[in-house]
């Protein structure tokens, strides 16, 4: 009994801090999900109305709230397959032996992740832009015409998966590496004994060792980029055509540029059930994958 | 906020030399922030004394009891002179009868054109009706090479279009602001005209962000118009070579049928409710409204001033690229005075790019802007009924 109140005592101050930063404002943000709160109401608290559910109704009716979510959907299916397949390859790059200079290039790739997104934009968009930029005057050489990257509705999201990418794939290229690096060298030999050609050393060594690794990344992954933000918003501000808008940015505009923080509560609360459902599904797929 | 919030910094040291009792604190923000700062300064009790305030956040602040109605002290003043300034951006202050700001320096839109390309296609003054115009947008249109535009109407600026339907009779919102009025033959002839342009290939369908640098384009003669503002005057001066400055100019706003309106923007300054040094506040905005000072404050910034007095000045008189601006001051018009206003201008930008993307047809387009001019305006007629007046 004692022990157990001396272990409250120890891990109350970081219950409290969770609590307080944590737990009182997603429900006060719940709560907030019901009503109508905006600028009238912050100037007196009688302006504001209870409105039950409407604000999730109204939600579900919004085009834009679709849209939004299109894109982000889009941006994820394609992003996150993409990003992990780059970041795995870099990793094994690395873990290669033949490869020179791993320090070097390990902290070259993984540069990306902690520069100022807002310094890289500016580089990025003349990199995109349709007249001067080097992707089309590469893309030039190989005898592609031109693509407006940022200011043609098909092609924006793409430049934004780019963009978002080669930004994050240091990061579960990291991951990923330290994962190679603690696979024993004897399951490689045991497998060249037995004859094993380089791709069945992967097929059969590499990858079921890694499996739980590379889960985990997928779900760590999925749930970031559902959250997309930061890129359309510093690289297109929601367009082209809205093209680029995301859950996040829809939620954003709605609560701090429109103060209609009822509404962005009940976007908030939307997002987080479906990433919810999405990372609990894949949950249950691992533990079913590896039990079979 | 901005270039301005440095700029007063300057000019303060002569108001507290006259004032030794006041002493003025200054914070700069960045207008990217001011907006977010501003409410949630008012959420938590902290708003400043005084404060340089766009005029389409009025609305807003007012609707949040935050500032505090200035008509007795302009009543009893020597030096703010409310027929000394212009009409429209006058106007945009007063809400329901009370005056909330004094006008600090102004802002609107116009044509800047290049002289050479219209002369060329056989023009020697700009248009002054939209019939005219369209004539010469056409005309330049005929000469121009394929990657040339007869005008530039950046698809991510709501204020070209705001610009053509304030010219219009008929007010943007009805009842009060309960509803939109973007049914009305009014806005329809402005958004015709608006999407005539990109129809007939006069504008192309781009935003500034995929043009990188619109000055140099314009030097180029990519386009031979451009709506914009009075911030223009200096960027062409600074980046266009000194053999390129006789090739452009000023001009007001064509409208339906000769010279026509354009918006009353711009900054006032405001004296919050919850100061306790109004009296001092309103000596600071006294001192920034004289003539003189005015005069200083355009000769550090190139803000236009808001008094014709100040205009009287012989160096601004001399200015060939703003006159244009002084003709067109006579002839702004304030947008609606609700604090939703802002948000529904925004989705009448993205509403007219869709249909300029040939996504909606113009009924489809006044439809929708009416439908979410309804729905943003909700919240306020419920509180007009409660509140039970007009």
């Amino acid at each position: 009994m004692r022990r157990a109140a001396a272990a409250w005592c120890f891990v109350a101050p970081a219950l409290l801090v969770i609590a307080v930063f944590f737990f009182v404002p997603v429900v006060a943000a719940l709560a907030l999900s019901f009503t109508d709160f905006d600028i009238y109401a912050l100037a007196d608290s009688r302006n504001l109305r209870v409105v039950g559910l409407r604000n999730y109704a109204e939600l579900l009716r919004t085009p834009l709230f679709w849209q939004a979510f299109g894109n982000t959907l889009y941006f994820v299916v394609v992003g996150v397959p993409v990003s992990i397949a780059v970041s795995f390859t870099a990793a094994l790059l690395l873990h290669s032996r033949l490869v020179r200079f791993q320090a070097f290039f390990r902290t070259a790739l993984f540069a990306p992740v902690v520069t100022t997104l807002v310094a890289v934009a500016v580089i990025w968009r003349y990199l995109f832009n349709p007249h001067y930029g080097w992707l089309n005057y590469a893309l030039g050489r190989l005898g592609v015409s031109p693509i407006d990257w940022l200011g043609d509705p098909h092609w924006a999201m793409p430049a934004i998966i780019v963009l978002a990418v080669w930004k994050n794939f240091g990061y579960n290229m990291i991951i990923l590496l330290a994962g190679l690096q603690s696979i024993p060298e004897q399951l490689y030999e045991a497998a060249r004994i037995d004859g094993a050609s380089v791709w069945r050393q992967f097929r059969h060594v590499t990858l079921p060792v890694l499996a739980p690794i590379l889960a985990m990344v997928n779900i760590l992954t999925i749930a970031g980029y559902f959250q997309l933000f930061a890129e359309p918003y510093v690289m297109t501000q929601g367009g082209p055509l809205q093209s680029t808008v995301s859950v996040l940015y829809f939620m954003y505009e709605e609560g701090f540029k429109w103060w209609n923080l009822g509404s962005a509560s009940a976007v908030a609360f939307v997002l987080f059930l479906f990433i919810f459902c999405v990372t609990a599904l894949q949950l249950r797929l691992a533990r079913w994958q590896s039990a079979a | 906020m901005g270039r301005e919030g440095e700029v007063v910094a300057e000019l303060l040291p002569e108001f507290e030399r006259r004032h030794p009792d006041i002493h003025v604190k200054v914070q700069q923000l960045p207008w990217t922030a001011a907006h977010e700062k501003l409410l949630t300064a008012f959420a938590g009790d902290t708003t400043p004394d005084l404060c340089q305030l766009g005029n389409t956040w009025i609305p807003e602040l007012v609707a949040l009891n935050a500032l505090e109605p200035l008509d007795r002290y302009a009543a009893a003043s020597s030096i703010v002179d409310p027929g000394d300034y212009f009409a429209g951006i006058w106007d945009t202050n007063r809400i329901d009868g009370k005056l909330y700001g004094v006008p600090w320096y102004v802002d609107t839109r116009l044509l800047f054109y290049r002289r050479d390309l219209l002369s060329r296609a056989g023009f020697s003054a700009p248009p002054r009706s939209w019939q005219d115009w369209k004539r010469m947008l056409a005309a330049v249109s005929n000469t121009a090479r394929r990657d040339q535009h007869g005008i530039l109407l950046p698809l991510n600026e709501f204020e070209p279009l705001l610009a053509l339907a304030l010219q219009q009779d008929e007010p943007l919102l009805r009842e009060n602001g309960r509803w939109g009025n973007f049914g009305g033959a009014g806005f329809r002839r402005a958004l015709g005209l608006y999407l005539e342009m990109f129809q007939r290939g006069w504008a192309p369908p781009l935003g500034t962000a995929t043009i990188s640098n619109v000055w140099n384009e314009f030097g180029r003669g990519r386009y031979a118009f451009y709506v914009s503002g009075p911030w223009n005057i200096g960027e062409f001066q600074r980046r266009l070579p000194p053999d390129a400055q006789d090739s452009w100019m000023t001009a007001p706003l064509p409208g339906p049928d000769g010279p026509g309106a354009s918006i009353a923007g711009g900054s006032s300054l405001v004296v919050f409710r919850a100061s306790r040094h109004q009296a001092a506040a309103w000596r600071l905005i006294e001192f920034l409204s004289q003539p003189a000072v005015q005069r200083r404050f355009h000769a550090l910034t190139g803000d236009l001033p808001p008094r014709r007095t100040t205009w009287t000045d012989p160096e601004l008189a001399r200015d060939i690229y703003s006159r244009a601006f002084r003709d067109q001051l006579e002839r702004v018009k304030p947008a609606p005075k609700v604090p939703e206003w802002e948000r529904i201008a925004t989705e009448m930008r993205l509403v007219a790019e869709r249909a300029v993307h040939g996504q909606l047809s113009i009924d489809q387009a006044t439809q929708e802007l009416d439908a979410r001019a309804a729905r943003i305006l909700e919240k306020r007629r419920w509180l007009l009924a409660r509140r039970g007046g007009g």
